[in-house]
């Protein structure tokens, strides 16, 4: 728990990995890039709070999850919760 | 309304390969999908066939069906466009389990990480409907989707409710099949606790030694339509699903009615709803499971239903070749039904060498026959039977040549 390192590079790194693994477009993964155009939907947001709460301890709810739209969104609400 | 249904493609996922050709080419060449007593598809690879999405989102039941749907449907020439508007399409894709090697692994994680890390997915792959549900969104079919689950007559009962659909003008076209994926630690254990796998791991029904089935995983998947509309469209006839019928045995929660009453019952009915005579079929593709009692009751329904008819139609199984598919079993074994009249041949029961003196139909030992023309299109029966007490029967007419 809590132990990667915590720089948005890395956090981005390691959820650009999950949208991959998710079957998102890599080529399209970019910090702008919103769930819609990756193809992402609820169920692989709950997935992507799963792996959150796993790699960096932060807990996201339904409520925080609802507010992402971006990639950046999910970096910054993990930089902003673990720190 | 009634219409005369046609069978316009046909697919199938099988341990003797993927697609349908393999299924008929190699069982009819003598080749056998089992290896150390299962019969695993281990020529399917999903990453072949699916992207990562669409394997992430389907257990592999559902993967197997996907890909025999696909299949069909490219056979049919429903794809690109299919034959009327996609509300009018309806899909009816039995199983026996479900979803259950995502059930057994969620059930290592509930117990090794606890019910926070449980995926998202867990329903969605485990839930028995998925595959009906799935391959009816990917080729977007928006008429009446469902599942049927009758452990080994799944597969015959998806067929039966897609024709009556189609017969009676509900859907304007179908995709039928079943599809199964319960090679798992839990359900390969079950079956062999209950005393139902052999344990020589060979599948020889209606042969003397036979000592239970071989536990099978694939998909068989069929499109169905109405009579006149596929021929405005010139659509490639490749048979007709003509009859159905099922019942209950109301006897055992897992063996058969010994006297064949509700197997015989399905298979009379079945020939009534098809409007033909006993002695007009001309091949019963039977469930032929390998176990001691199944081939012994299904034996004696064949002589209440047929009568004198008995003896002279040949009789085989496909289980001789690709083991128990349980809830697809019906599904494929309907595809191998449809291509062996295509091809003109009755294909084998393979292995079958040492006759049982209970069981006195002619089996076809092991090397398939001609086809013999008698100026008509050939007709058959193919049997499905489940545990529960579940007895589904289809009548397949040859396109004729």
């Amino acid at each position: 728990m809590a132990s990667t390192t915590l720089t948005p590079e890395a956090v981005e790194a390691r959820v650009g990995a999950a949208l991959i693994e998710f079957g998102a477009d890599p080529g399209a993964i970019s910090p702008a890039a919103t769930w819609e155009e990756l193809d992402i939907d609820s169920l692989d947001l709950v997935e992507l709070a799963q792996m959150i709460e796993d790699d960096y301890g932060v807990e996201l709810r339904e409520s925080d999850i609802e507010q992402l739209e971006t990639v950046a969104d999910a970096v910054a609400a993990v930089i902003e919760r673990a720190g | 309304m009634s219409r005369r249904v046609a069978i316009t493609g046909v697919g199938a996922v099988t341990p003797l390969g993927v697609g349908a050709d393999a299924l008929i080419d190699r069982w009819c060449a003598g080749d056998v999908g089992i290896v150390d007593g299962v019969a695993a598809c281990a020529g399917f690879d999903p990453a072949d066939h699916l992207s990562v999405k669409e394997r992430r989102r389907a257990d592999r039941f559902t993967q197997l069906a996907l890909v025999a749907a696909r299949e069909a449907i490219t056979d049919a020439g429903w794809d690109p466009g299919l034959p009327c508007a996609g509300e009018r399409v309806g899909c009816i894709i039995g199983t026996g389990v479900g979803g259950i090697g995502t059930i057994e692994d969620q059930h290592d994680v509930l117990r090794d990480r606890g019910p926070g890390s449980l995926s998202p997915l867990a329903v969605p792959l485990m839930m028995a409907n998925a595959a009906s549900g799935v391959v009816a969104m990917r080729h977007g079919l928006k008429g009446e989707c469902y599942g049927t689950v009758s452990a080994c007559a799944a597969g015959a009962h998806a067929i039966g409710a897609g024709l009556r659909l189609v017969r009676h003008g509900v859907v304007d076209a179908c995709l039928v099949g079943g599809a199964e994926a319960a090679i798992t630690p839990l359900a390969g254990a079950s079956f062999v606790g209950m005393g139902a796998t052999s344990a020589s791991g060979v599948s020889r029904p209606f042969d003397r030694r036979r000592d239970g089935f071989v536990l099978g995983e694939g998909a068989g998947a069929l499109a169905l339509e109405p009579e006149g509309p596929a021929r405005r469209r010139g659509a490639r006839i490749l048979g007709w699903l003509d009859g159905y019928a099922a019942t209950a045995d109301a006897h055992h929660l897992t063996a058969p009615e010994p006297a064949g009453d509700g197997s015989a019952r399905a298979i009379a009915a079945a020939i009534a709803d098809a409007g033909w005579m006993p002695a007009e079929i001309d091949y019963v593709n039977a469930h032929g499971t390998s176990t001691p009692l199944n081939d012994r009751s299904e034996t004696i329904a064949l002589k209440r239903a047929l009568g004198d008819a008995a003896a002279a139609a040949p009789v085989s199984s496909a289980k001789s070749a690709i083991g128990h598919l349980l809830g697809a079993a019906g599904a494929v074994e309907a595809v191998a039904t449809v291509l062996a009249f295509e091809r003109g041949v009755i294909p084998p029961t393979l292995g079958y060498e040492e006759p049982d003196p209970e069981l006195d139909l002619d089996y076809v030992p092991r090397v398939p026959r001609r086809l013999a023309r008698n100026g008509r299109a050939p007709r058959a029966i193919s049997n499905s039977f489940g545990f529960g007490g579940h007895n589904a029967v289809i009548c397949i007419e040859g396109a004729g040549r």
